[in-house]
């Protein structure tokens, strides 16, 4: 178990994904308080059936998200080191989407400001749900010095990843 | 307005383009919920004055997509779809699993009514409130996985053209149908996911009589509001954790049933339901699990279970072939049924089954039929234009399921599926093949036997049902039993996977329609009113029929003859459905259902549920 001080990465194995998408009900309903996959921080992409896996930020290190803001809306929470949204500066323009190695950012379907994965303040509800189930996809670790950017992959290349993982060489067919 | 409901439907027209939103009073929700009760109250006001004319096949029919208010909230999303069957020419609620259902509530729309017919094929775009006929030759005649990848990618990049700024955009849910759809093969489904169908009814040929190939739904918007969330979420948890406390269908779904219904129970079909008991250990669920499962949980929204898993082969002739489990539905009847023992061959005949668009049970019946037809010397290699159709052969079983999805040569006659096939197939021979057709009024039997009285369906299950051999809606006394059709078309009607009922307290269902809806509902409430006029209505639009087929139920509330030899082998060899009990039984199910003698729903019956309608319309029967 982490402690609150700690800052925690969530670690992510994607091939273990069913596709249940249980992130993405207990992350709207954590910050939307509706079932709302599209409004959910955590998204579950299906570009193949089979190769399911959650996008989410990566909390890299880099942060070009937050270098990228031209209005500031975007900050580093020093103490779960997760990127916040200040959703009144926000003026949705999407220049973090195009700074984000795996585009990962995406804007809330109804409201003029980008959603990115805020851990929860540091207890991330996917994660607990994911764990319940046994999936164990989702798992908090300790934050160290590790290359996490590397997670930060756009949805086609984490597929196209997948596909070799999963179907062998017919993997290309289906992408 | 109730909650959970999006409070809307999409009403498109495919012969003139038009598409309108319509809205169904808050009493008709309350009484038929959605799904399969709401499809049979809208298919009856609109249809059932003309029903005996309607074909299933032109412009008149319609194609129902519902979804139910607790789709989204209850663990395990669906869609119901449905409409005037081309197998029974009646109504099935035939659900399927996967995201479709979420994505349309997210939309703002709680069900989709196509009508008409469009002049060219089509597949239909719904991004929230924009809907789009889009033109659909490119796709027409693509197999499943060719369909989903081409669509995936087209809608994607048309929502990354429109919406720029978005960021990206994830893939839409489709619906769509195969070859076998687009040539109306009677049993042809509507599918998702590469995998998953709605089997039953044949519907994936209604879609292709409309020339309608897909719809791929992307729903921005949250679920609709619920009248209290939080115990709607308390109550999952309670699901939940009772699924994840239980092994049996989360680590081998249905999958280790191929072998266990087979050698425990005796009720697996095996060469066309010739035996029903083997003891293979070839087809154990190990050998699945190690030899060809690549994903061992596979699951769709919000579902806990994930009773599929991910199969492949790869090694040998078969290699490449991709199809979930198979479950064991497939393992029967694409395995057992058709002498077939091992999953290489198993995975590869299901894999082609689900790229060509057919429903593996009743396509998998088909065969078996037409196999024993070939063992009888009644079918020759000339009648199967050279293919010798020998039992465990899955090579010379694969080339008749495409000629069945194609219509070529002897497939064409066997694309009306087991029970307009013997008819034609007798009429041709000169002889009763109906005696091999082990179907009950249009429909495959599932791959549960009675013979042994081992399995879950009683003797009057399919006979009675009012959706004819479906393993997942039948016929039990008392009316209330937890197996009856009059329990499950709640799981129809709300519309979620029934699988993620097992071992909840029967009364929690209603709890979380409570939840959802804030309407109160009783299960006394349901099976004695609402459930039974669904039941009534289903039962009246069965005996209407039509127009090819009508079913009378002295002669079609019936077992296939089959079931009256007795089993060849295994612990319960010698047993068989007593002719007698069967009498005994149908008439206490008659009585119980409100039907007289004659098996039609009795004037007083209806009228008491009031459908004053109904009784004036099947006076004619009586």
């Amino acid at each position: 178990m982490t402690t609150e001080k700690e800052p925690t990465w969530i670690a992510r194995e994607f091939s273990k994904c069913s596709g249940c998408r249980k992130c993405e009900i207990v992350c709207s309903l954590f910050h939307e308080n509706r079932i709302w996959p599209e409004a959910s921080r955590i998204r579950v992409f299906m570009l193949v059936p089979g190769l399911e896996f959650p996008h989410l930020c990566a909390q890299c290190q880099e942060y070009p998200c937050v270098e990228s803001c031209p209005t500031e809306a975007l900050s580093i929470n020093h103490k779960t080191a997760a990127v916040s949204v200040d959703e009144e500066k926000c003026i949705g323009c999407g220049k973090c989407i195009d700074a984000c190695p795996g585009r990962i950012p995406h804007m809330h379907p109804t409201k003029n400001y980008i959603l990115i994965c805020d851990l929860c303040n540091g207890n991330p509800q996917c994660v607990k749900v994911c764990q319940e189930g046994g999936w164990n996809v989702l798992k908090l670790v300790s934050r160290k010095d590790r290359p996490y950017k590397l997670y930060a992959r756009t949805p086609d290349v984490v597929t196209r990843d997948l596909a070799v993982k999963i179907y062998g060489e017919l993997g290309e067919e289906f992408l | 307005m109730i909650f959970g409901y999006a409070g809307k439907f999409l009403e498109i027209n495919l012969s003139n383009e038009n598409v309108e939103e319509i809205k169904f009073d808050d009493d008709i929700l309350r009484d038929y919920i959605g799904g399969r009760g709401l499809a049979t109250k809208i298919l009856w006001d609109r249809l059932g004055s003309k029903w005996e004319k309607v074909d299933p096949f032109g412009p008149e029919n319609m194609l129902l997509l519902l979804t139910g208010p607790l789709t989204g909230f209850f663990p395990g999303g669906r869609i119901c779809v449905s409409g005037k069957s081309p197998q029974s020419n009646g109504v099935v609620g035939s659900t399927v699993a996967g995201e479709f259902g979420v994505e349309l509530k997210c939309a703002g729309y709680d069900g989709i009514i196509i009508t008409g017919e469009a002049e060219k094929p089509v597949y239909l775009f719904i991004k929230d409130s924009d809907v789009e006929i889009r033109n659909a030759s490119h796709v027409w005649g693509k197999d499943a996985k060719q369909t989903v990848k081409l669509l995936t990618k087209e809608c994607r990049e048309l929502l990354k053209t429109r919406f720029p700024n978005y960021g990206e955009w994830k893939e839409p849910s489709i619906l769509y149908i195969g070859p076998a759809g687009e040539n109306k093969v009677r049993t042809a489904v509507v599918a998702a996911k590469w995998t998953h169908a709605a089997g039953y009814g044949g519907y994936g040929a209604v879609m292709g009589s409309k020339k309608l190939k897909a719809i791929a739904v992307k729903g921005t918007g949250p679920l609709p509001e619920a009248a209290d969330i939080k115990k709607a979420e308390q109550l999952t948890q309670r699901i939940c954790k009772d699924v994840y406390a239980n092994d049996l269908w989360r680590r081998w779904g249905t999958g280790s049933a191929g072998y266990v219904v087979g050698a425990k129970t005796s009720s697996e079909p095996i060469r066309n339901w010739q035996e029903e008991w083997h003891d293979e250990e070839s087809f154990g669920v190990d050998k699945f699990e190690n030899r060809v499962w690549i994903k061992p949980y596979w699951g769709d929204f919000g579902c806990p279970t994930t009773c599929l898993k991910i199969a492949m082969v790869k090694t040998g002739k078969f290699k490449g072939a991709i199809t979930d489990n198979p479950d064991y539905e497939l393992q029967a009847y694409l395995g057992s049924n058709l002498g077939i023992f091992t999953p290489e061959e198993n995975v590869f005949l299901s894999s082609l089954i689900d790229d060509l668009g057919l429903c593996g049970i009743q396509t998998g019946n088909l065969l078996g039929f037409a196999a024993e037809l070939f063992q009888k010397r009644i079918l020759t290699k000339e009648n199967l234009e050279g293919l010798e159709l020998k039992w465990g052969d899955a090579e010379a079983f694969a080339v008749l399921a495409r000629k069945i999805a194609f219509r070529e040569g002897i497939g064409d006659l066997l694309a009306e599926g087991t029970y307009r096939a013997a008819l034609k197939l007798g009429e041709m021979k000169n002889t009763d093949l109906l005696r091999y057709a082990v179907q009950c009024k249009g429909i495959s039997i599932g791959a549960h036997g009675i013979r042994s009285g081992k399995d879950y369906p009683e003797i009057i299950s399919y006979a009675c049902s009012v959706q004819g051999g479906d393993h997942t809606s039948i016929a039990c006394y008392p009316l209330n039993d937890s197996r009856s059709e009059l329990v499950m078309t709640f799981h129809d009607s709300a519309v979620y996977c029934s699988f993620n009922i097992f071992g909840i307290p029967r009364k929690l269902k209603f709890e979380f329609y409570k939840a959802v809806t804030g309407l109160k509902l009783t299960q006394k409430e349901w099976i004695n009113t609402k459930s039974l006029r669904i039941l009534q209505l289903q039962r009246a639009m069965l005996l209407l029929g039509g127009p090819d087929i009508k079913w009378n139920p002295k002669i079609h509330d019936e077992n296939p003859t089959r079931f009256y030899e007795p089993l060849l082998s295994g612990p319960y060899k010698g047993k068989t459905v007593d002719k007698a009990r069967f009498k005994e039984d149908k008439k206490k199910y008659y009585k119980a259902a409100g039907w007289g003698k004659n098996g039609i729903p009795k004037s007083k019956t209806l009228k008491k549920l009031g459908l004053e309608d109904v009784d004036e319309a099947i006076e004619k029967l009586r």
